[in-house]
């Protein structure tokens, strides 16, 4: 269970954060939404360590997140993607799976120099694991190809399997669904549920309500960084306050 | 194919270059290109392929030639074989030490620190009389000596700077086809989404600079026993900058490019010094440089690859370079990386 105890982040003056909790149960997939501006990404920044919260606690699975380092957090199993598309651009697709699975590896220094025998068997299993992950996702037609070259919906499947290679067991996905078209939209929601059947908690941020709603068992939603709601997806769209954070949009919710 | 090809022509090249180059002065040459093959190496390794530019690389290569010179001559003197060592131990040390202060703070932070750096040192080496015995330098420096054979003749000292640049580009090519190699690689490609999953920037990077500095280190001791005369130069801005040209020019982010880079821009001046008149040769280097750089942006080495990559497709032959099936050039650098 991902815990967040009154999480509040300022910028200068600007409260981006005014100290929101919730909880996310581990095995399901949670949505966090709200109109433009109100905290979503910048909560996904402050869990994962890439922004440091003025005031507030953090727990995975019991370990305490907050104040450490996004590196340290992927090592506790939690494992992000990001808004603007992010891969490794000059890398293969292959490579950049190859990297997200840094922490799956424990070959040091001087067995690499060496050459260990242990070292060779690791790699030759990190390129099977690499393999394995391009097949889960449905890459395995781009392995050989630049990543930055890849169009973009790809692109961005080749961020999940970054983020999935790193074996989370929480996986926060920041709009992952943004600039795709609709079956590609459709293969996404397919591979989030097989990715949950794999005992991975997800967290999604997502503008698209239709996906958000025929995905989440649990759905948050802040507005002007604060909770204003919490429940199963219909619970949500009857939610007179929702209804009124995305006035002029309500159809979205139906 | 091609690669695999100019690589065993090179090795045999290289292993009988003393019976080929019959001019002293041209072996001479070859050394210093040895020498800076392992320099470029180093620069490499930070430059490449962790994306970090080190402006005070002269610095790592001057600690290595004043350790390995102080510890070789009276009182101490130690063997080589111990100072050498010894050197990449000091310059490592010197490398950790930078990497600590600088690399919290990334790319023009870690260019001034290290600038910064080299300039200190070149002033303590300068001042600091009773130790570096000043602009006059340290004299003397004993050559190599193995058994009962000393390595006096320029052929012999050839074979150690060849054997150790062979060694540096082992440890390059360990280093990059690991995971290890991977991290630097990410780090210069993306960071934050590198820390996402569970690489420690900082400390792969003060990795990265540890390396570099030691290996930059040997070289310098190498270099120290073969001119068996260590002086401040060695600390001076133009070595940094021929280390940079050579990584630029040759191919940064490849194992073959700061090779060939270095072999280039060593024999250039030289080639240059008996073409053409004193007042040209700067001018050459400076037009040969700047159309190498224009019209090979990502280097010499990614060039060539492309090119017979091209040749390879056009005449039906293996489509495909597989990322793991040529070490040489398996990480080249993306057009769009630096964006």
């Amino acid at each position: 269970m991902l815990i967040v105890e009154d999480l509040r982040v300022e910028f200068g003056g600007v409260v981006a954060l005014a100290g929101i909790s919730f909880r996310v149960q581990a095995g399901t997939i949670t949505s966090l939404i709200g109109p433009n501006g109100a905290g979503k990404t910048t909560a996904f920044n402050a869990i994962t360590g890439y922004l440091r919260p003025s005031h507030g606690r953090v727990a995975w699975e019991g370990q305490p997140l907050d104040g450490r380092r996004p590196c340290d957090i992927a090592r506790h199993g939690v494992v992000r993607t990001f808004q603007r598309t992010s891969v490794f651009p000059a890398l293969s697709v292959f490579d950049n799976v190859r990297t997200g699975l840094h922490l799956r590896g424990s070959t040091g220094l001087w067995s690499v120099l060496a050459g260990t025998a242990r070292a060779r068997a690791e790699e030759a299993w990190l390129a099977a694991a690499a393999d394995d992950v391009l097949a889960f996702v449905g890459l395995t037609h781009r392995r050989d190809e630049r990543a930055g070259a890849l169009p973009y919906g790809e692109q961005r499947l080749v961020e999940l399997a970054v983020a999935l290679a790193a074996r989370p067991r929480l996986l926060l996905l920041d709009e992952p669904a943004a600039g795709m078209t609709g079956a590609e939209k459709e293969r996404l929601v397919a591979l989030i549920r097989k990715i949950r059947g794999g005992d991975v908690t997800v967290f999604v941020v997502e503008h698209d309500m239709r996906l958000v709603m025929g995905l989440s068992e649990t759905v948050i939603v802040l507005n002007n960084g604060r909770v204003i709601a919490e429940g199963v997806p219909a619970e949500i769209r009857a939610h007179p306050e929702v209804i009124r954070a995305y006035l002029g949009s309500a159809d979205a919710l139906a | 194919m091609i690669a695999r090809a100019g690589l065993a022509l090179g090795a045999v090249a290289a292993v009988t270059a003393p019976w080929w180059v019959a001019n002293p002065y041209h072996l001479h040459v070859l050394i210093m290109a040895g020498v800076f093959t392992i320099l470029a190496l180093s620069l490499n390794l930070l430059l490449g392929y962790t994306g970090q530019l080190s402006l005070g690389h002269a610095a790592f290569f001057g600690i290595g030639a004043y350790t390995s010179a102080l510890l070789s001559l009276p009182p101490l003197q130690w063997s080589f074989w111990l100072a050498l060592p010894a050197a990449a131990l000091a310059s490592g040390l010197a490398g950790w030490g930078i990497g600590r202060l600088a690399l919290k703070l990334r790319g023009a932070y870690f260019v001034l620190v290290t600038i910064s750096f080299a300039g200190v040192i070149s002033l303590v080496s300068i001042n600091w009389m009773e130790l570096t015995n000043g602009p006059l330098g340290l004299p003397g420096v004993p050559p190599p000596s193995l058994g009962p054979w000393t390595l006096r003749t320029k052929s012999a000292y050839w074979y150690l700077v060849l054997a150790t640049a062979a060694l540096a580009y082992f440890v390059c090519h360990r280093l990059v086809g690991s995971r290890i190699g991977r991290a630097f690689v990410a780090l210069r490609e993306n960071e934050p989404l590198a820390e996402s999953v569970g690489i420690d920037g900082t400390r792969y990077l003060v990795l990265a600079a540890v390396i570099s500095a030691a290996m930059a280190g040997v070289g310098g001791s190498l270099y120290a026993h073969y001119t068996r005369f260590v002086s401040p130069e060695v600390f001076l801005f133009s070595y940094t900058v021929t280390m940079v040209i050579m990584v630029i020019a040759g191919g940064q982010g490849t194992l073959a490019g700061p090779v060939v880079g270095a072999l280039l821009f060593t024999a250039l001046p030289e080639a240059l010094r008996e073409a053409m008149a004193w007042q040209w040769q700067m001018l050459a280097y400076g037009v040969i440089l700047i159309v190498c750089v224009f019209f090979l942006p990502r280097g010499i080495v990614p060039a060539i690859v492309a090119t017979t990559r091209r040749t390879d497709r056009a005449a039906g032959g293996p489509p495909e370079m597989r990322s793991g099936s040529v070490g040489l050039f398996k990480k080249r650098r993306g057009s769009d990386s630096r964006s």
